[in-house]
């Protein structure tokens, strides 16, 4: 196969940024897409160019670096998967790709396709854990939780940090990041002592980042790799009236 | 009540005062309808005593300030919420296809919206403040409103925007209950539903009378 790729190049996160064309040549079907930029990046270094930075890490969709906006969608054309595991069979010989990064203020970008999401880690840091000492590892059936509310929380649980919730919404809120998490935590008996704080805490600095509001468009579920539920941010919804309501961190 | 205007000055605040202040003025939009519907009765004396209980009683004029609050408040949120948004994202993409992820109807709240307090500008102009506020009316409001909605630009106008409400309405019933977190594998599919088939019966009824007094009767 033979593409026209066009990728958002910028030195760095001072410096002006544009959309540079490149031709691809002998693009395997069977290619992943991260494996077509290395095909490329080989090619821009053997011709002495800068080659494109973009962030990649596990290649089997477990990390959630892989985070490149690929013909106006998040991870491309394919719902449930990260970046590296969209394959260049999904496209056609003579195509143009248009590939931009992550745009959302909270996310500047460091170079290419490069974007800094130090705003999820500290997220995270603000109340994403539990900090009860919860030992080795339990014998299996000894935590007394329901079967439906520990499969709820492993989905919650799978989210991967990628952004591509924030990069698809048109807000670019981090709704449903933060939901995940606060639901995974809400849900199971070690996050209980901390409920009510970890809300306040992470939805304080989820604004702090400079996130927008939530439309309920549901554009982040869909294109979110691991497939989150809309029902996270209803219940982060639910867990953060409730926790201004009670809480008495005036 | 420090900790409520803080709690209330977050996204999450502020999208929960559009969600209710949403309900509000949907569940006026009923009330509104249905004594719209006393306008199909031939001879106007039930509309016109329906719009005198409405001008006179005191319960009513103390609702009026409420629904004009809500109103208010509805539009200046949206207006925040809205600059807050564009500042989430100052550049955007230069290739986007959001129609893959999700309705333009989800995406265009701000738009619509708009267009409603367009109309409902218009809309006070041409019944509220003639009857209500300055009282320069020279007719019976059921006069007024025949002889309006038989000029055939303003009803057509008055339909276009009763499209832009269902549009508004179709996301924003169900949209509402979700940010409150009233979702519920039982309730929310028929939630959705019934959001659906407000925002499409409610506007109707609304269009249906001035094309009925416009164009059949």
């Amino acid at each position: 196969m033979n593409l026209t790729v066009k990728v958002w190049r910028q030195k760095n996160s001072k410096s002006e940024g544009k959309m540079v064309s490149y031709n691809v040549k002998d693009v395997s079907p069977d290619m992943s897409f991260l494996e077509m930029f290395d095909v490329l990046n080989e090619d821009l270094i053997s011709k002495g160019d800068e080659p494109i930075a973009f962030d990649h890490d596990c290649r089997e969709g477990i990390c959630g670096m892989c985070s490149m906006y690929i013909n106006g969608r998040a991870h491309g054309p394919k719902t449930g998967i990260t970046t590296c595991q969209l394959h260049m069979r999904s496209f056609k010989d003579g195509d143009t790709i248009v590939v931009e990064p992550w745009r959302a203020s909270a996310f500047p970008v460091i170079k290419d396709l490069v974007v800094d999401r130090g705003a999820f880690d500290r997220i995270i840091n603000a109340g994403g854990f539990v900090s009860v000492n919860t030992g080795g590892v339990p014998d299996a059936n000894a935590i007394p939780i329901s079967k439906i509310d520990a499969d709820a929380a492993f989905d919650a649980a799978t989210c991967i940090g990628c952004g591509a919730c924030v990069a698809s919404c048109k807000n670019a809120s981090a709704s449903l990041f933060v939901a995940a998490k606060i639901t995974q935590l809400a849900l199971l008996p070690q996050g209980q002592v901390e409920r009510a704080s970890r809300v306040e805490k992470m939805v304080a600095q989820m604004e702090a980042e400079g996130f927008g509001a939530c439309t309920n468009t549901g554009a982040c579920s869909v294109e979110c790799p691991k497939e989150i539920s809309q029902d996270t941010i209803a219940k982060m919804n639910r867990e953060y009236y409730a926790a201004k309501a009670s809480s008495k961190n005036l | 009540m420090g900790w409520l205007s803080k709690a209330l000055s977050g996204n999450l605040g502020q999208k929960l005062i559009m969600s209710l202040t949403g309900l509000f003025l949907i569940s006026f939009l009923l009330e509104h309808l249905l004594s719209n519907l006393l306008l199909l009765k031939s001879d106007g004396a039930d509309f016109n005593a329906y719009a005198e209980f409405m001008k006179t009683n005191p319960v009513i004029q103390a609702a009026e300030y409420v629904l004009f609050g809500g109103f208010i408040v509805h539009i200046i949120y949206a207006a925040i919420i809205t600059v807050k948004n564009k500042k989430a994202r100052p550049q955007g993409y230069a290739y986007n296809k959001p129609s893959e992820n999700s309705s333009w109807f989800s995406r265009n709240m701000g738009l619509s919206g708009s267009m409603v307090l367009i109309f409902l500008i218009v809309h006070l102009k041409s019944f509220f403040v003639p009857h209500k506020i300055t009282n320069t009316a020279t007719m019976t409001i059921y006069d007024d409103a025949i002889i309006t909605f038989g000029n055939v630009p303003y009803t057509l106008f008055y339909v276009a925007a009763m499209f832009l409400l269902a549009f508004h309405l179709n996301h924003g019933f169900q949209s509402a209950f979700q940010t409150l977190g009233l979702r519920h594998p039982k309730y929310t599919p028929f939630i959705k539903k019934l959001g659906t088939a407000f925002a499409i019966l409610v506007p109707a009824g609304f269009a249906a009378i001035p094309l009925y007094i416009c164009f059949i009767r």
